[in-house]
Parts: C-alpha cells; structure tokens; sequence
C-alpha cells in the first residue's frame, strides 16, 4: 500500500507503525512520530496499524539555535 | 556574589548559568558538545527536524548531550504560521518528554523578525496544553506584556535579527521591557560578540541566548568560554551597579597635596 512518510511516497506491506520505524531503523532513535497531523505516542507504535493513504511524519532533533 | 548564590528560575525552574545557548551551525557534534561546556550553558536549544528515511546520518544530536546535565529547549526555527509552530511543539515534547520550548514564528525570510500576531496565537494555544513556552519576540514592550500575560514562562526579545551579530539596538526598549514584565527577560538573538552578551546582563536582562555568535566564530570553543565569562561580568555588573555617566570629570586622586 501506499503512505507518506516525511512528505515522500512510499510503498509497503501491512505493518504497524512499530513495524515501519524498525524497517527503516528508526526505533531506537529518540524520535517523534505524527499519523495524519496527530502526535502518536511511543506506547501507541504497537498497537496503530498503516493504512493506505496515512501520513506519517517522523521527526528528531537537530543542531539549531 | 558568586555564580552559586545568584540563581534565578524559569517556571520554578531552578538554573545558574544565565547564559544559554544554540546547538546549530558547528562543524561537527564534537566541536558542539565542547562549546557548549566551554560556555557553561545549563540550557541548550534545539530544532526540530524531518528524520532522513532515505539516507539517515545515524549519530544522534543527543548522544553528544547529556540530559542529565542540560535542559533541551526545542525551537520552532522556521516555522511562518501558529498552526506549524503549535504542531513542532507538539512532536517536540513527545521527542524530548520536556514541556519547555523556544516558540518562534517568523513573518519573513530575510529579516527573520517574528510575526508577533501568529505568535500570540501560538502562545495561547501552548500555554493551555500545558507548555513552558519562551517565546521569541520583538524588542516591543506591549507585546512583551501581553505574552506574559497569556502565560507564558518567560519572554525573549531580540536584540538585532536572528545571526546578524550587530548588538543589542535598542537597549532603552529593552530596560522599559524588563519594567513591564515580572517573568525573566531573556535577550534572544543578535549578539555578536563577548560585549554585546555584558550590555545586555548589565541592563539587567536574567539571561542572553545565542548561538551563531559563538558556532560563527574562528574559534567557537574559546569564544563560548568568553561569552560565559561575559555573561557572568556583565551580571556582576549590574548587581554592583555602575556610576552614573556624567559629561564632566572628577577626578580620582586627591586635590590637596600636589607638589609645586
């Protein structure tokens, strides 16, 4: 199916979004995640399955002033 | 009075280094983490940032800042809209667990001032979410009041554009600031070297944020030990509280007894 992550097209299989933040190794980083304009707790990677058509932004933190 | 004894608070937070600065713009993480030793810094500014699914850089910005020595306050850098700031707060909070953060919304790329109507917005919006927010402002005194009353933690007005190094230009709005509000004043961007951040404490101001100041200079590590020494004179300063400027002279050394 398809989703947007970080403004880009992607292509992939049914999955949790646990899923998805460990197929891109993303999981152990200190990162934040919004589904379709709202903030996913960490508690709730598990348990929220993609669907096509989601939007996921996945953000951390940068040098910045 | 030494640095121990002179501490002030943000939201009862309590901190004594009143000097805090960015993490942006150095040459690598290593030469980040030491200047921001070097400047002795208690709390560190950070942006907020899409991850590179594609091509990830795997080192983490925080695993060259220990949590437990810095308090992280995350920016809403280039963020033009309420709507976009409130949304990077809340990504912020849930990336850093902290509910403090730097809130800027700029109105314009090439001068990088605040929209301070889409600011106010923004302000509201956080407070009621429950979110320390230190918002980066106009040297205006009347929005200065009005974001503290709204509630937020502490205000911050620029003392020039954002990395223009050109000082604090208005250091009489910046005193008539500090008489208007009774949250800490913190003078956010335009220092451009040591003197520039010890005009801004000896005005009274409770802290000095930077950052190009110190990651722009030849040397970053040494000129963030002089910004920290700066800080920390320019406080002094004003505790100790300077003579007043008169035109004339008056002389130091005593008027009887000169030979002749």
């Amino acid at each position: 199916m398809k989703i947007i992550v970080n403004g880009e097209e992607q292509i992939i299989p049914a999955m949790s979004v646990h899923e998805y933040l460990h197929s891109i190794e993303c999981d152990p980083m200190p990162i934040a995640v919004e589904l379709n304009r709202s903030i996913l707790k960490k508690s709730e990677y598990r348990t929220t399955f993609l669907a096509e058509g989601d939007q996921l932004e996945i953000v951390w933190f940068v040098g910045g002033g | 009075m030494s640095q121990h004894t002179d501490t002030w608070k943000i939201a009862g937070r309590e901190f004594r280094s009143r000097l805090m600065v960015g993490t942006g713009k150095y040459a690598d993480f290593r030469q980040m983490a030491q200047a921001i030793e070097a400047s002795g810094a208690e709390i560190v500014t950070v942006a907020v940032r899409r991850v590179n699914i594609s091509d990830r850089n795997k080192e983490s910005l925080l695993d060259y800042i220990d949590l437990k020595k810095y308090t992280l306050l995350p920016n809403t850098a280039g963020c033009y809209s309420a709507d976009d700031a409130v949304r990077t707060c809340r990504l912020a909070r849930e990336a850093g667990l902290s509910d403090f953060v730097k809130l800027e919304v700029l109105g314009d790329e090439k001068t990088l001032f605040p929209d301070n109507e889409e600011l106010l917005k923004a302000a509201a919006i956080l407070v009621k979410e429950g979110f320390t927010v230190l918002p980066y402002t106009s040297d205006d005194p009347i929005m200065c009041r009005k974001l503290e009353d709204l509630g937020c933690a502490a205000v911050m007005p620029l003392g020039a554009p954002i990395g223009s190094g050109l000082g604090i230009r208005n250091p009489y709005n910046i005193r008539i600031i500090m008489e208007n509000v009774k949250v800490p004043v913190i003078v956010d961007a335009g220092v451009g070297t040591a003197s520039d951040a010890a005009i801004a404490m000896e005005l009274g101001c409770d802290g000095v944020l930077m950052n190009t100041a110190i990651s722009g200079a030849r040397d970053p590590i040494a000129m963030a030990e002089a910004m920290n020494l700066a800080v920390r004179a320019g406080r002094l300063a004003y505790l100790a509280g300077r003579i007043p400027r008169k035109l004339y002279a008056t002389a130091s050394s005593p008027l009887e007894g000169v030979i002749g």
